[in-house]
């Protein structure tokens, strides 16, 4: 049951061939007794989740259900759920029980689908690893000594260990693709403004967007349909009609013009990666797609040039917890200077201290013209070098990371090593366009995630170029040993 | 002996009268208890963000207009980083590089007739903070967030001010324009109105600016001037001492009428500003800007120089009346009972009506006296009902609360004599009473006449017409 | 571009953050490795370009002036560190 897509288990539950507190339970026995090996769920919440599986059964049976009514998922634990522990795998929130929903999570209650947990991921979304967590890595399920990748690691590794059929993610450079390609999984990071940041814990607002991480494409439009929409709290969001993502599926690849950058295929690319990348531009050429090389002259400074907006969002963002409302608070204050820097110096990791300080100082007097503003006029840039190979190309074709999944503690002594890990994905969020991760196949018994980038608004292309693959290959199917 | 010159220069904080707050659903009525007000926006919870009020933009663009401020087509809202428990997020929504209005002016006129042209530099949209209540907690604070999100208009003047007076002036006159385009509601104890002054002195003669202090919060027009005159000494004791004047922000403490240096802004601030990303660049449309254009009311200038042309006051009587739009409105109320004797109603506003709220601290617009009353009480001056001596004595027991003025002469028994007769029969009584005063004054001692007319007056109770006694009296003296 | 333990000690002071003398090292040194790899920027020719602060060419929307949000003290109150009398207790505050 569990190797199903949340498609086929949707279907399942339309054909009453089970119910959703049987698929709920199941799966909350999988958490139970593989999640130890993980360490990808940072809060279960198996009695909310059975209630709201029982609540879709009634509904269903009064023919009241939706596409995934039943269908259970995991948050990531950046979306504020209303009740339960919010915690953005911080020190600093590890008591926040949110008084409010986020509006993704909202929607997902709206349709019934059961949330069995909040997934692990790196401290407050910093990090590609997700062993900046306070409560601990996550473990690769292809092996379990490697990184899942991050920040969306608990979501990434809980669907390809099949703890759930989808999770929620959030992406700011990489974080949704990333994770889903060293782990084998499909994620989609939609355009900047489908997906309401609302009760969305901010790391770099101008950058943020969730999305979805399941096994497939279809998988991802599903969840999309559900994600995406107009929310009026949320400035930057988008209002635009309503829209089935999954209306390109089966949508013909010939004459297809797909793009490869050239600044993605050259070195530091690993030869087990481009191997693989090949492959996949080879079964593209048989479906008639045709090929067309593009330049994005300044994507090689997008690694830099996120290391400064995204900080100097942060920094700000983040000033917000200072143990006066809520979360944590030291011991015994002796004065106000006393509550603020030991609150915020106990309660945020290593890694969330280092980039809140790199974006004080981009900000600080003296230097926000040469960092943050320079940062964003180099932004403006790699947005209009893709916007010009979008007018040559319907979709950009990449790797997804560099490498496949590294060991734990590989990285983590060099920060700037850590962050080159995230080479492929953050030029997309600095333009706030669409890309996703799908699994293209394996180099030494790991995942290699293949990497699509579509032009604004334009999810419904991705899914169905990305699907048109999945009818073809079986990469999407394999499961971890162990987690079949 | 050197001669100063003071520089001031003022930023005023208009909390704008939305009914919501700037960025969130939160309601702005003043006097809730603690923290019933503050949604999840103001409270800065994780993941809330902020969307803008409408109404707050159209306030603002509405001083634009009447100060002749350009309106910027495109401007942004930036977040000014700094930690302090009152500001939840630890950062300040406002806007920096480019504010919603730009470079305008106001006139101001001071008490010797004088005007003065103030420029005003900008004036941006932002949200205020919440409050720290430093009562007794265990020795701990208390914070009320009540008020963080509330709109504020800051307007930030040009250091074109030369004195306190000035800058009083300044303050009031922008004061009368907010509370005129009906954008903030001016209570300046609630703190819905106030202002930071910036003061320095300078050696008269001298183009550079001297150090400037900053004196944070002064929540009355009183308070601004004499928190001036300490800090303007103060410099100057300073200066004169062979010292120099700290850059720092202070504290009026009206107590002991002095300013002290500020301890929670000794660190010298680095705001950090930067384009607040939860929120998109404020476009407005010029239709927008027509509209609300054609919203205006008459701004107090324009009703000053009508009352002028159209009631023939002074200058300074038409400046006065128009200070404030309920006086204004109140003036014209009573000038209209009246017609054709504008002074007349001019003076009692201007005197025996203002005099009488002063003495209570009543605002006119809850004065005892309507204007409707006050107009009914002098139609009856006009129509020689009563004489002003009189009405005086009327209008006192109008605010007290005894009736309209024709139910006080009445019951009174006011009503002034003007019955020849009656006020002849008096006469002869007073003369036949003061054989020696009518003696003296035949022969010749004038200054008596005035002994006669009081007589007259004490004897019919103050009611006689004095007109009509002065005539009479003159003939039977002669 | 290479920063020192005090000017660590001093964004962080700017930042609220409390960092211990011990970890001051790891971070100067992790920090002016940052810095360095950001420097690439400086070579890019951005003369005449305008900064991108946001990923899509909208305008803020407004909202209408309208009270909706109800009184939830209570609730967001629940899980306050320390609140008296509706209050949010800090440490004193001297102005």
């Amino acid at each position: 049951m569990h190797d199903k897509t949340l498609a086929e288990l949707a279907a399942a539950l339309g054909d009453g061939k089970v119910s959703s507190v049987e698929l709920t339970e199941h799966f909350l026995r999988r958490i139970e007794s593989l999640d130890n090996r993980l360490n990808s769920l940072i809060t279960v919440t198996a009695e909310q989740a059975l209630e709201t599986a029982r609540a879709a059964d009634a509904a269903r049976a009064r023919g009241e259900a939706g596409p995934l009514t039943g269908v259970p998922i995991v948050h990531k634990d950046i979306f504020c759920t209303e009740g339960v522990r919010t915690s953005c795998a911080s020190r600093m929130l590890d008591n926040f029980i949110s008084p409010y929903d986020a509006g993704v999570v909202e929607r997902f209650k709206a349709v019934g689908c059961p949330v069995l947990g909040k997934t692990n991921m790196d401290e407050f979304a910093m990090g590609s690893s997700n062993e900046t967590s306070y409560y601990g890595p996550v473990n690769n399920p292809w092996d379990t000594q490697r990184v899942p990748g991050g920040s969306s690691g608990g979501s990434a590794a809980a669907v390809a260990a099949r703890l759930a059929p989808g999770a929620t993610g959030t992406d700011t450079g990489g974080s949704i693709r990333q994770p889903a390609a060293l782990t084998g999984i499909t994620g989609l990071k939609p355009t900047y403004g489908r997906v309401s940041r609302w009760g969305m814990i901010a790391f770099a607002s101008s950058l943020d967007q969730g999305g979805p991480m399941a096994r497939t494409a279809e998988d991802c439009g599903l969840m999309l349909n559900v994600m995406a929409g107009f929310d009026e709290r949320d400035s930057t969001s988008l209002e635009r009609p309503a829209e089935d993502f999954n209306a390109r599926l089966n949508t013909t690849l010939k004459g297809l013009r797909i793009g490869l950058p050239r600044e993605f295929f050259g070195e530091g690319m690993d030869p087990g990666v481009a191997r693989v990348i090949d492959e996949a531009i080879d079964f593209y050429k048989k479906l008639g797609a045709e090929f067309v090389e593009v330049a994005l002259p300044h994507s090689g400074l997008s690694v830099p040039v996120y290391y400064v907006v995204a900080p100097a969002e942060c920094s700000s963002n983040l000033a917000r917890f200072d143990g006066v409302r809520y979360g944590y608070r030291c011991e015994d204050p002796k004065d106000l200077m006393d509550l603020y820097m030991r609150s915020r110096g106990e309660g945020f990791g290593p890694e969330v201290q280092r980039r809140i300080m790199v974006g004080t100082y981009a900000l600080s007097a003296g230097y926000f013209d040469a960092y943050y503003l320079k940062a964003q006029k180099i932004r403006r840039l790699i947005a209009d070098d893709f916007r010009q190979a979008f007018e040559q190309v319907d979709v950009i074709l990449a790797p997804t990371t560099p490498t496949t999944a590294f060991r734990l503690g590989e990285k983590t002594a060099d920060p700037v090593t850590m962050y080159l890990s995230d080479v492929y994905t953050i030029a997309v969020n600095l333009a706030g366009l669409p890309a996703m991760s799908l699994p293209a196949g394996f180099s030494e018994g790991l995942p290699v995630g293949m990497q699509l980038i579509g032009n604004y608004f334009d999810e419904a292309r991705l899914l169905g170029v990305a699907h048109q693959y999945q009818l073809g290959t079986e990469w999407h199917q394999m499961a971890p040993a162990g987690f079949e | 002996m050197m001669e100063w010159e003071t520089v001031i220069g003022l930023e005023i904080h208009a909390q704008l009268s939305t009914k919501s707050k700037i960025f969130s659903g939160a309601s702005t009525a003043y006097g809730a208890e603690p923290n019933t007000q503050a949604c999840a926006v103001d409270l800065g919870l994780p993941g809330v963000l902020p969307v803008l009020n409408r109404e707050a933009v159209r306030m603002a663009v509405k001083f634009g207009l009447a100060i002749g401020a350009p309106i910027a087509p495109r401007s942004i809202f930036a977040r000014k980083n700094y930690f302090y428990p009152d500001l939840p997020k630890g950062y300040q929504i406002s806007q920096y590089e480019l504010p919603v209005v730009g470079r305008g002016q106001v006139e101001i006129e001071l008490e010797d007739g004088e005007t003065r042209t103030i420029g005003v530099t900008r004036a941006h949209l932002e949200e205020d903070a919440g409050k720290s209540l430093h009562e007794d907690y265990h020795g701990m604070t208390g914070v009320d967030l009540n008020r963080a999100g509330t709109p504020l208009l800051e307007i930030v003047s040009e250091p074109d001010m030369r004195s306190a007076r000035e800058a009083v002036a300044y303050m009031k006159k922008i004061h009368a324009l907010v509370r005129y385009l009906e954008i903030c509601d001016g209570n300046m104890q609630e703190g819905s109105f106030r202002c930071d002054a910036n003061v320095s002195v300078r050696r008269k003669g001298t183009e550079k600016f001297g150090t400037r202090t900053e004196i944070k919060n002064l929540n009355s027009f009183r308070f601004l001037e004499r928190a001036i005159h300490f800090e303007v000494e103060r410099q100057i004791d300073i200066l004169e001492g062979g010292g120099a004047v700290v850059q720092e922000t202070r504290l009026f403490d009206p107590d002991k009428g002095e300013t002290r240096s500020m301890r929670s802004k000794e660190e010298a601030n680095d705001y950090r500003y930067f384009p607040d990303p939860d929120l998109l660049p404020l476009d407005i449309e010029p239709a927008f800007i027509e509209q609300v254009r054609g919203s205006l009311p008459e701004l107090p200038d324009e009703k000053k120089h009508r009352f002028m042309n159209d009631h023939g006051l002074s200058a300074y009587d038409a400046g006065v009346l128009t200070a404030s739009r309920e006086m204004a409105e109140y003036f014209e109320q009573v000038a209209v009972a009246v017609e054709g004797q504008a002074k007349l109603a001019a003076n009692w506003v201007m005197g025996d009506l203002t005099g009488a709220l002063n003495r209570e601290g009543r605002e006119i617009t809850d004065s005892p006296v309507s204007a409707e009353a006050l107009g009914g009480l002098l139609r009856r001056i006009q129509d020689n009902t009563i004489s002003g001596k009189i009405a005086k004595e009327v209008f006192e027991a109008m605010w007290a609360g005894e009736g309209d003025a024709d139910q006080v002469i009445e019951r009174k028994g006011l009503k002034q004599i003007t019955d020849t007769g009656a006020i002849e029969q008096v006469i002869d009584q007073v003369i036949a009473d003061n054989p020696s005063q009518l003696e003296q004054y035949r022969s010749g001692k004038d200054k008596l006449f005035g002994f006669f007319v009081g007589q007259v007056m004490k004897r019919t109770g103050g009611k006689a017409n004095p007109a009509q006694v002065n005539d009479l009296l003159k003939q039977k003296l002669s | 571009m290479s920063l020192s333990q005090e000017q660590v000690k001093k964004i962080a002071h700017l930042a609220r953050l409390n960092v211990r003398e011990e970890d001051l090292d790891t971070y100067a040194r992790t920090l002016s490795d940052i810095l360095d790899f950001v420097e690439q920027m400086e070579g890019v020719d951005t003369e005449g370009v305008e900064p991108m602060a946001h990923p899509l060419e909208l305008s803020q929307r407004l909202r209408a002036d309208a009270p909706t949000e109800p009184d939830r003290r209570a609730h967001f109150q629940r899980i306050a560190p320390a609140v008296e009398d509706g209050l949010y207790l800090v440490p004193r505050v001297i102005e």
